[in-house]
This record gives structure tokens, C-alpha cells and sequence, in this order.
């Protein structure tokens, strides 16, 4: 297939790049910009280890082309940090030693930013189906699931703080 | 000098506190680079060609076409792999499995590789060699295997340990364990139960698939960079396979996305070295998930028989396992381990147990975290409970009746110190778990466990900076926080701050060998080496303060991080801090070390016991975990965070093999369910919480009292659930995984029986 | 599209596709995605019910109130095809055109009396559901046709839908077997009209008009669950394969037609 060329927002940056029509966007991440936080444990769509938003919308990097996210907002794992402070979550997921060996922890940091997102106050169950998409094969996701549940409960904290501080 | 390894019961000031993992910001980053993160300038990307059958003669590979692709820089045969073993089978059973030497033993082993400019040229290439194959009847399963009439996977085997014979056979290995008179201990028996078993393979499922980046000049100098529990295991023996000096190839291991037990092994890496040596480039090559459900090293598939009789008041007489383990394509040792672990957990006066190592045509079988553990402890912690409930006897009580303690000779042979057994029986007969009740449709089970744990050879380096950090070099891989685990005991055997100790996986050129991180002795071992690392500085830091004091070494102690000046004649000397000796370091002597090269001998056996709750829809035969508990013996657990980390990865993995975990061959031998999709591992909502308790009885043989702690968790979780499954459906299951299927079967057939009984 | 030189494939939601392309199955030479056109990607709500654009994700279907409560079994089955991730990708249309027996949404888009709006080279048709899957990986497009939306006729008064399908797993899997049930309620909670649908026993997915007939004109009692449960075991033709077996997926079929059918009888109003 004869390359495609894409301009694209990553992370915040214009970026461009040429790949072929079938690339998939997993590949131009990991081999054409660099970004190898982003990790292909399956490449069909059942590990979760590539998740990425494209426009806020959650999914895996794997199972969409390169020339698919023309004009889009592409999320990864790299511009979740802001500048030096990691994003609640990241910092949670080490104080609650929700990784082991780590290589699935960049995809269940997107995907449990994706549910904090759009539901900031999850039930147990509601973090378990909404992470179901990702496997975990080192901590039987306990300690995944607490850590995102306690940022759920710090970032709830934190609105109310500065709610009041407007009030 | 003192390097005594005896438990010392220190009182320790950081040591089994919980402080932030030193790579957990690279991990929730995305900066940590594993296996296939790294890149090379002018790499190729390899690719492999694989046997689309089971069992097939290759009688021609052609790769002129594939050789003529404009972009193709190498490809390989067996050809390029000459046969450097000297007659080591073990490794020339390696390079084989590497790949196909005039045979394809299994769907998937490797029989060309290509290495081109991209993925697509690769990907083209490999369509292009064209292999004549003759296909040959095929053998999948072990029963089937072990019959004289089995199609033959390896012409050159006689089974060891067993009757001399001429005949080929697939019983690569007998292994016989046991003392006392099983006959007699029967014949004192009340009650006796047999029964068999059988499991499905199942593999170690890591998510980071296998992955190297390879690099071998023309002057036989290379460097790979590798996803790997062994980095100086791997050098070893590429380098001996491709005819190497050890020296020359640096082996560099990265972040490793999970192993457990799977990557001890090479697969594919040798392969990587002999593109890059032929294209004289870098070489990268990652397996896909297809490959590495196909062609590395998943667990045994079972089949076993156990027979315990007891008293009418609950001691049991004797025991017998016969246990029949596949091992793929290549002998192995799983049957042994099966019969050494099967009765471990029991003082028993009379016990037999028999491992058959059984060849068929699947991958080699590699380790599985306690590899060959669980499936024997599901035959006999079924058997167990089945006993007990013919005695009318609560089954914790009967395991606690029958334990092995200190003193006890172990079935396997060794007799046991202080062990955690009992311990862990006791605590689960006192936790609420227990004694929860049930709902409709659940059931309740319990099993215990064993793991022998390893140590073995280690050498870590520890040099203190002018500022008086602490920079650690150890050489075990960290597979689960051990950085982590590993700073903590440098800080307190130093009296420094955890935030001053940087814990550094040195690559092959920087260190001495490691044994590869494998029977749970990365933290036991390494620990060990890192103890008598820092003891080894602290005897320079007390020199360097004496030296500063210009006293005698003698009178100098190390208390609390400071260098302190002994007797009331030296009571104007202030204390000297790391720090400060640091500081003074490039006058006093120059760089401040501490080294440790070590065999580390004595690791503690460990024991765990486990409940589970389970629901059984008895309409469809799905079952769900509601509640699950792990208690085990840590012996001293260092980060009490990872520890439990350990306790509940090995339970789910457990759960998953207990409940829908397995390969699944068509008639043609072929894998049928080589993805993520259909080989199930558990989700996250597949799981409860999984709650742990941790019991600290010391290993008498290490400073600090470390058991390994990775692998004894998944061992009893196959017989737990099963118990519990058994429980909740009323019918006892003897088939892992119990699939909806299998469990809807059972009940059916249960079901069935109780009609003909109540009709006659 | 009609003038590709090698294969051509259309680009929804491509869980489905890449997954094909990375296996090796399939080679494009030419990949049209139908989402950058606008008229795909919306839920339109019509005077005879509601259009689904071909490039709709399945989770959008789970947001739009309106469709929720006319249809919850069509959108709970739509919203159990794979993860969070792939939900915000993968469409009903795809789901069909894939063409598997096993596919969530097919069932209760058929129960549904859904219709396939085609367009190609030779104008629009628009073809019930159940006429557009002929047999596994199979459909009775024609070259250059292709689906631009899936229509959903707005429910009779007192009516119901379900969707249930058996995984060993609670996420991340293919259906063993499944089942769709729609039914209207007349005067009492007696049932007047009903389809029901299995999925994965059989190359396509079935409508079973015996099981409809076992049902229709009860309350849903014992028996006419029973009568509907063998219904659905006779109307089984499944495979043994790595998912299931013939007895399994027969048995469970009937047990999920029964718990389906009691479902969206309570969506109905009966109690």
C-alpha cells in the first residue's frame, strides 16, 4: 500500500508523519514517533496494553490505522504527566504497588483515566468491567483496582476542597 | 569478615516497611523500555518461519526466492546453526528447539528466519521459502503417548530410570520417590480412596511476548539486549550455540513485562544473533502472541492417579501417586517435580510417588511458577478432601492431623526444619473466611501447598558515592518490585535513608554470573548477596573512619549508619557518618566498595494454604470466585506490598487455569486457541478481591529469615477451587480446567446416576 | 471502490479488520473508511423508529437515552461485543457484515425486525437482517454494496427485548451461545407476538418461530417456558469447537432463551 500522509495532534504537539495505509496506529507510535509507552501484547484487540484516547474516545492503538487519526487528539501514556507532576493516578498506582512488572500499567492508566473521566466516583464492580479490557497477568488487579478507586476518592477530595475554597 | 548466613532475628528499622518502588515512575511513564522497546541504528526486523504441522519430515527448504526480495539481508535454516554441542544433548535439544533440524516436532517450531529492511519484507520473505515437508502421525496427548503403539517424537530416547531397553519410546524419564512400605500402610488403612485426574496445558501467559534486539560483528563480538529472568543463562548458552566467547557477548536484560517461568528459556534469541552475524546489521525480533502461545514454553498437561488410606481416627498410612507429565518435544524434569512436590505437605510414614516425563508433539514445556506443583496438589488435596469427608472429618482438621513439621522426613527425601504448614492450617482454621456463611449455589474449598524454593549462584556490587549514596549492582532480574525489596535491606544493613540506595540490574559485562531468576530466589539470593555486600562495606567504612582516627579497625563499630569509636580511651571521637567517610574517601583510600560472590545455599522451603468461595450456576455450569484468601509463609517478607503482589498474581493465575485456562488441539495437532481471545486468562471482573495473610517463620539458613515467596501461591488454587467447585455443584470435578462444559457435564452425569439408583 | 485492482474493504469501526489484515487472512489492496463520511456516524431518530449510521460505535448506542429505552436488549447486546476500548470502535453494522454466527448484536437486531439500509453502484435496498448473513464469513452483498445504516422500527406499546449469550469469562469473549427474545404484551401479560433468536448454534443465526409460538398467547409460565426452552434445543444445529460443544451450546441455548424471554417479558410490563 502506497503511504498515507497524516497530520495529527499527539499529546498536545502537531505531528506528522507518512506510513502506509495498513499501518497500524500502534506501529506509527511505537516506530515512527517513538512513543513506546504504548505496548502490543496481543495486536487484536484483547490485552488492552495499547490503549490510547483518540478525541477523549478510549481504544486500542492496535486496532486502528495510522491514517485513520488525521486531524484527531491522540492521548498516551508519555503526556499523561504534567510537566513534573505525575496525574493522580500514576502517583496512586506506585503508592498502592498496582504494578509488577509495569508492562500493562501504561494501558490501565489510560483506561481507568477514560472511566474517571466520564464517571468520577466508580463502584468497585463499575472499575472491574471498566478494565476488563486490559489484562493483568502479575497482580490479580487488587491492588489496580484499589488504586484507582483511591483516586477516584482523592480526586473527588480535591474538587470539594476547591469548591469550597470558590464558596 | 563474617558471612554467616544464620537467621539472626535483627531488629530491623526498614525492613518490611512499604516505600514507593524506585522504576515505578518509568513504569507510569511509559519511559521503562522492555524487551522490544529498544532500536538500533540500520536494524532489520526479523521474522521466523514456523511448521504448520505437528510432526513432519522437512525434506527441502528453498529460500532463493526469499533471498532475491529486494530488502532481505539474511535468512537463516538449521544450516547456519551447525551443531557446536559436543554431544551435550541438553543443549543440542536447545538448539533444535531453536529451530527444526530436518524434523518439526510440534505446530509452530521454527524452521527459516528472515531478516529485511521492514516488517512487510520480512513478512513477504517468509511466503516466499518454500519447505517440502513430509507430514508424520502426530501425538498430543500424554496418555496416548505412553501406549507401545504412540507415534515416536524422539527416535534417539530410552527412558531413563527405567527397565534397559532398546525401544524407542516417549517415556523420556521415570522418577521414583518415597520411603517406607505403601503395601503395609494400605493394609493398616480404614479407609482408602483413589482416584485419577487429569489437567489441561496452560501457559504462563506474560503480556510482554518474547523480544531481542541482536547485534554480532564480523569479529565475533555481540551484544543483545533481551527480555529475559536470566540475562548471563541466556549469554551462556547463545554464545556456546553459535560458538562465542562468553566474554564477547554482552548481554543486556530489559524491563521484563512478566515471565513466570517462561523466560528462563531461549527460543528465539539465537536466531536473532545468527541474522545479525549473516546480515552483519541489527537485528530486532519480537514474537507475536500467536508465536508465543506456539512456540515457547507453556506447562504440562497431566494425567495421575493418587491413593491415600488413613485410620478410622484420621492418620493416614500410606500414600501413592502415579504421575504422568508431558513434557513437549524435549525430555524434561516436570514429572520428577511432580513426584517430588505431590506429598510434601504430609508427614507420612509411608509414601511412593512416580513421575513419568512423557514426550509429545507440543512445545517444549518450560517452568511455570512452581512448575509441576499445582497439578500434583490438585490430585492429592482432592484425594485429601475426599478422605475426609469419608471420615466425617472437617478437612482442615484432617490436613492439621497429618502435617509435616520440624523434624519431619520429607517425602522427597530431606528432613524438614522449622516449616509454616501448620502454621498457615491453623490460621485458616481461625479466619473469618472460614466461617462466613454461604449463599445459594456456593461452595466452599481449601488446599495447601508447597514450593521448594531456590538460591544459587549470585554476585552483587555496592559502591558508595563521594556524597554517600549508595549505587547497587545485582545481577537477578527484577521480575516483581525486587529493586525495591533489594534497596530496603542495603539501607538497613548500612543505617542509610531507602531514598539513598539506587538498585541497578547489571548487565552481563558488569557482573560476575547470576543464576537466573527463577524458584523464587531473586529476593532470598540476591538479599543474601546484598547483606554481605554491605557488611563487606561496612569493614572498609570502619577502616576508612579508624585510618580518619588513626586507631585500630578493631576498635571501631558500625552502629545505626555512623562509624563509632569503641571504649571509654576513645570517648572524645565523634561518630563518622556514611556520608561523612564517603566524603573523606578519595584521601583515606579512594572508592569505597562492598562486594558479595556467593553460592547462596538454604533456601526455605515454603507453604501456603488457601480458601475459596465459588457460585455454580448449575443450568450452565459457570462458576464465579466470590471470595478467595491466601495465607503463606514469607519467612520475613521484606516489602510486604509485593509479597501480597506475589500471593494474589498466583492466585488469580491459579484461578484461571482452575476455570477456563488450556490449549486446545484439533485432531491435526495443531493449537486451536493461540490468542488472547480464546486461550481465557481471567479479567478484571472475572476476580474478587483477593485477600492474603502473611505468617513470618524464619528460615534458619539466611540473615534476615527470607523464604522465596513467588511460586508456592499458585499451587494450591487448583485444589482449592476444585474442592470448592466440588462443593457448590455436589459433584466431585476431576479435570482442570473445569469449564462450564466439564461442570455442566458432571452434574448431568451426577445427576443421572442418582435416577438409576433411586429407579433400582 | 468498484475500481480496486486487488481486494477492497470497507473501514468502520476495524475491530474486526485489522485483526484479519494482522493474521495474515487478508491483504488490502484499498481501504475506504465510511466514517469520515458524516451521514454514518449519527443515531437518527425517525417517525417509524430509529436509524443507526454504519460508523456509529457500539458505546454511542449505550448514550442515546431514547434508543435505550425502545431497545435495551439490541443495545445491551451491542454493548457486550468486546472492551471498553473496542467499544468505542466497533459498530452493529461491522458486527454483521463480519458475518459470524456468534456476533451480539445480530440476534437482537433480528429479534428486533431491524433492516439493512445497502447502497451500491445500482441504488439503495433495504433487507431485513436476518437475510443479510448467509453462512459463516459470508453475506448476500453484492460487489460494491455496502451497509450505511441499520434501522430499527420504533416497538409496538407493551413490548420488550433481551439479549443474553454465555461466556466462561464476564468480559472479553465470543458468545457460546446466545439468545434474543422480543415479545409484546396484550390484555393480562398474555403474550401476543414474540421472536426469538439464538446465535452460535448454528452457520447463521436462527430465528426460531416454534420457540415464538411456545410463548405466545401465555403469561410465560412454567410451562411455556419449558416449551419454549425445547423449542430452542430442537431449533440447535451447532459444531463442536473450541468454544463449546454441540450438547453444551443446545442445552444452554434453551436456558438462555428462558432467561431472556422472562427478562424482556418484565421489560414488557409483565410481572
Amino acid at each position: 500500500m502506497a503511504g498515507v500522509h497524516v497530520s495529527t495532534t499527539v499529546n498536545g504537539d502537531d505531528v506528522e508523519f507518512v506510513c502506509p495505509g495498513s499501518e497500524s496506529l500502534l506501529d506509527v507510535l511505537r516506530n515512527r514517533l517513538g512513543l513506546t509507552g504504548a505496548k502490543e501484547g496481543c495486536g487484536t484487540g484483547d490485552c488492552g496494553a495499547c490503549s490510547v484516547t483518540v478525541d477523549g474516545q478510549l481504544v486500542c492503538a492496535c486496532l486502528m490505522l495510522g491514517a485513520e487519526v488525521e486531524g484527531r487528539q491522540v492521548q498516551t501514556v508519555e503526556g499523561m504527566a504534567q510537566g513534573d507532576q505525575l496525574h493522580p493516578l500514576q502517583r496512586q498506582f506506585i503508592e498502592n504497588a498496582a504494578l509488577q512488572c509495569g508492562i500493562c500499567t501504561p494501558g490501565f492508566l489510560m483506561a481507568a483515566k477514560a472511566l474517571l473521566d466520564r464517571n468520577p466516583d466508580p463502584t468497585e464492580t463499575e472499575i472491574r468491567y471498566a478494565l476488563a479490557g486490559n489484562l493483568c497477568r502479575c497482580t490479580g488487579y487488587d491492588k489496580i483496582v484499589r488504586a484507582v478507586s483511591a483516586t477516584a476518592k482523592e480526586l473527588s477530595q480535591e474538587a470539594t476542597t476547591k469548591g469550597s475554597k470558590k464558596r | 569478615m563474617t558471612l554467616d548466613t544464620q537467621f539472626t532475628d535483627q531488629k530491623f528499622k526498614l525492613v518490611g516497611s512499604r516505600p514507593d518502588r524506585p522504576d515505578g515512575v518509568d513504569k507510569v511513564t511509559g519511559r521503562a523500555r522492555y524487551g522490544a522497546d529498544a532500536s538500533a541504528p540500520g536494524q532489520l526486523v526479523g521474522a521466523i518461519l514456523r511448521s504448520p504441522h505437528a510432526h513432519a519430515k522437512i525434506k527441502k527448504i528453498d529460500t532463493s526466492k526469499a533471498e532475491k526480495l529486494k530488502g532481505v539481508k539474511a535468512v537463516i535454516t538449521s544450516a547456519d546453526l551447525p551443531d557446536l554441542t559436543n554431544g551435550n544433548r541438553g543443549n543440542y535439544d536447545i538448539l533444535e528447539n531453536c529451530m527444526a533440524r530436518g524434523r518439526a516436532l510440534y505446530d509452530g517450531h521454527a524452521v527459516a528466519a528472515v531478516a529485511a529492511i521492514d516488517a512487510e519484507t520480512a513478512r513477504r520473505a517468509l511466503s516466499l521459502i518454500s519447505v517440502d515437508y513430509k507430514v508424520l502421525p502426530h501425538v498430543t496427548d500424554v496418555d496416548a503417548a505412553m501406549r507401545s503403539n504412540a507415534p515416536i517424537v524422539q527416535p534417539h530416547v530410552r527412558t531413563a530410570g527405567g527397565e534397559p531397553s532398546d525401544k524407542p519410546t516417549n517415556i523420556a524419564q521415570i522418577s521414583t520417590f518415597g520411603h517406607g512400605d505403601v503395601e503395609a500402610g494400605f493394609a493398616k488403612a480404614d479407609k482408602i480412596v483413589e482416584k485419577s485426574y487429569k489437567t489441561e496445558q496452560t501457559h504462563q501467559g506474560y503480556i510482554e511476548p518474547h523480544a531481542c534486539l541482536a547485534t554480532v560483528g564480523p569479529d565475533g563480538q555481540g551484544e543483545l539486549w533481551v527480555t529475559t529472568q536470566g540475562h548471563y543463562t541466556f549469554r551462556n548458552l547463545c554464545a556456546s550455540l553459535l560458538g562465542m566467547d562468553i566474554a564477547k557477548l554482552k548481554v543486556t536484560s530489559s524491563e521484563i513485562g512478566g515471565g513466570f517461568g517462561g523466560k528462563t528459556h531461549v527460543w528465539m534469541e539465537p536466531l536473532a544473533l545468527a541474522l545479525s552475524r549473516k546480515a552483519n546489521r541489527p537485528v530486532k525480533l519480537v514474537m507475536s502472541r500467536e508465536d508465543v502461545f506456539r512456540a515457547s514454553g507453556p506447562t504440562s498437561s497431566t494425567s495421575m492417579d493418587i491413593k491415600i488410606g488413613c485410620t478410622n481416627d484420621g492418620r493416614i498410612t500410606a500414600a501413592t501417586a502415579t504421575l504422568r507429565y508431558q513434557d513437549g518435544a524435549f525430555p524434561g524434569i516436570w514429572g520428577m517435580l511432580g513426584a517430588m512436590t505431590a506429598f510434601a505437605c504430609y508427614d507420612l510414614e509411608n509414601v511412593q510417588s512416580v513421575g513419568y516425563d512423557v514426550l509429545v508433539n507440543r512445545p517444549k514445556v518450560a517452568a511455570y511458577r512452581a512448575p509441576s506443583a499445582p497439578m500434583a496438589a490438585f490430585g492429592v488435596e482432592s484425594t485429601i478432601d475426599l478422605l475426609a469427608a469419608e471420615l466425617n472429618m472437617d478437612a482442615v482438621e484432617f490436613r492439621l492431623l497429618n502435617a509435616a513439621k520440624e523434624g519431619t522426613k520429607a517425602s522427597y527425601g530431606p528432613t524438614y526444619g522449622p516449616i509454616g504448614i501448620g502454621p498457615t492450617l491453623e490460621a485458616v482454621k481461625n479466619h473469618p473466611h472460614m466461617h462466613a456463611p454461604l449463599g445459594k449455589n456456593q461452595g466452599r474449598g481449601m488446599a495447601c501447598g508447597f514450593w521448594f524454593n531456590f538460591g544459587g549462584q549470585t554476585c552483587t556490587d555496592l559502591n558508595i558515592g563521594v556524597d554517600g549514596t549508595v549505587n547497587m549492582t545485582v545481577g537477578t532480574v527484577d521480575v516483581g518490585g525486587a529493586r525495591a525489596s533489594l534497596s530496603l535491606i542495603a539501607a538497613e544493613e548500612l543505617g542509610i535513608p531507602y531514598e539513598h540506595v539506587k538498585c541497578n540490574i547489571g548487565d552481563t559485562a558488569s557482573l560476575g554470573h547470576n543464576d537466573t531468576t527463577e524458584g523464587s530466589r531473586g529476593t532470598f539470593s540476591s538479599g543474601m548477596a546484598t547483606i554481605f555486600a554491605a557488611r563487606n562495606a561496612i569493614e572498609e567504612l570502619k577502616s576508612r573512619a579508624a585510618k580518619t582516627w588513626d586507631i585500630d579497625p578493631e576498635e571501631v563499630d558500625w552502629v545505626d549508619g555512623e562509624a563509632v569509636a569503641k571504649g571509654v580511651e576513645h570517648s572524645n571521637l565523634g561518630p563518622l557518618s556514611l556520608a561523612q567517610i564517603a566524603k573523606a574517601s578519595p584521601n583515606t583510600g579512594g572508592p569505597i566498595a562492598g562486594h558479595s560472590e556467593t553460592v547462596a545455599d538454604g533456601a526455605g522451603v515454603s507453604f501456603a494454604s488457601h480458601i475459596c468461595d465459588v457460585e455454580v450456576d448449575p443450568e450452565t455450569g459457570s462458576t464465579r470466585v466470590v471470595r478467595y484468601t491466601v495465607v503463606q509463609d514469607a519467612g520475613k517478607a521484606i516489602h510486604p506490598d509485593y509479597v501480597e503482589g506475589q500471593f494474589q498474581g498466583g492466585a488469580a493465575q491459579g484461578i484461571g487455569w482452575a476455570l477456563n485456562e488450556e490449549y486446545i488441539y484439533g485432531e491435526d495437532g495443531r493449537l486451536q486457541n493461540p490468542g488472547f481471545l480464546d486461550y481465557r486468562i481471567p479479567v478484571c471482573s472475572d476476580l474478587p478481591f483477593i485477600d492474603t495473610e502473611i505468617l513470618e517463620i524464619p528460615n534458619p539458613n539466611h540473615p534476615y529469615g527470607i523464604r522465596g515467596v513467588g511460586e508456592t501461591s499458585i499451587v494450591p488454587p487448583l485444589a482449592a477451587i476444585a474442592n470448592a467447585v466440588s462443593n457448590a455443584a455436589g459433584v466431585r470435578m476431576d479435570h482442570i480446567p473445569m469449564s462450564p462444559p466439564r461442570i455442566r457435564k458432571a452434574i448431568k452425569a451426577e445427576a443421572a446416576m442418582h435416577q438409576e439408583v433411586s429407579a433400582g | 471502490m468498484a475500481n480496486a485492482k486487488g481486494s477492497a474493504f470497507l473501514l468502520a469501526g476495524g475491530t474486526d479488520l485489522l485483526v484479519r489484515m494482522k493474521s495474515g487472512a487478508i491483504d488490502p489492496e484499498l481501504i475506504v473508511d465510511i466514517k469520515r463520511i458524516p451521514a454514518t456516524q449519527a443515531i437518527t431518530k425517525t417517525a417509524s423508529g430509529f436509524k443507526i449510521g454504519a460508523g456509529v460505535p457500539c458505546a454511542q448506542l449505550g448514550r442515546d437515552a431514547a434508543l435505550v429505552k425502545a431497545w435495551p436488549g439490541v443495545v445491551e447486546a451491542a454493548n457486550l461485543i468486546g472492551s471498553d476500548q473496542v467499544q468505542g470502535r466497533c459498530t452493529v453494522a461491522g458486527n454483521l457484515c463480519n458475518a459470524s454466527p456468534a456476533a451480539d448484536s445480530v440476534p437482537a437486531m433480528v429479534a428486533a425486525r431491524a433492516k439493512a439500509a445497502i447502497v451500491g453502484a445500482g441504488g439503495r435496498r433495504s433487507v431485513a437482517v436476518e437475510k443479510v448473513v448467509t453462512g459463516p464469513g459470508r453475506t448476500s452483498l453484492e460487489k460494491g454494496e455496502f451497509i450505511e445504516a441499520i434501522v430499527l422500527p420504533t416497538p409496538a406499546p407493551k413490548s420488550g427485548d433481551a439479549y443474553l449469550r454465555f461466556t466462561p469469562r464476564t468480559e472479553m469473549d465470543i458468545a457460546v451461545c446466545s439468545a434474543a427474545v422480543n415479545l409484546t404484551l396484550g390484555p393480562k401479560g398474555v403474550v401476543t407476538a414474540a421472536r426469538v433468536v439464538l446465535g452460535a448454534v448454528a452457520p447463521t443465526v436462527v430465528l426460531v418461530p416454534a420457540a415464538a409460538k411456545a410463548i405466545i398467547g401465555s403469561t410465560l409460565d412454567d410451562d411455556a417456558l419449558a416449551n419454549l426452552a425445547a423449542a430452542c434445543e430442537a431449533a440447535c444445529a451447532p459444531i463442536d469447537d473450541k468454544r463449546g460443544t454441540v450438547e453444551f451450546r443446545t442445552e444452554v441455548a434453551g436456558v438462555l432463551a428462558r432467561r431472556a424471554a422472562k427478562l424482556a417479558y418484565e421489560r414488557a410490563g409483565g410481572k
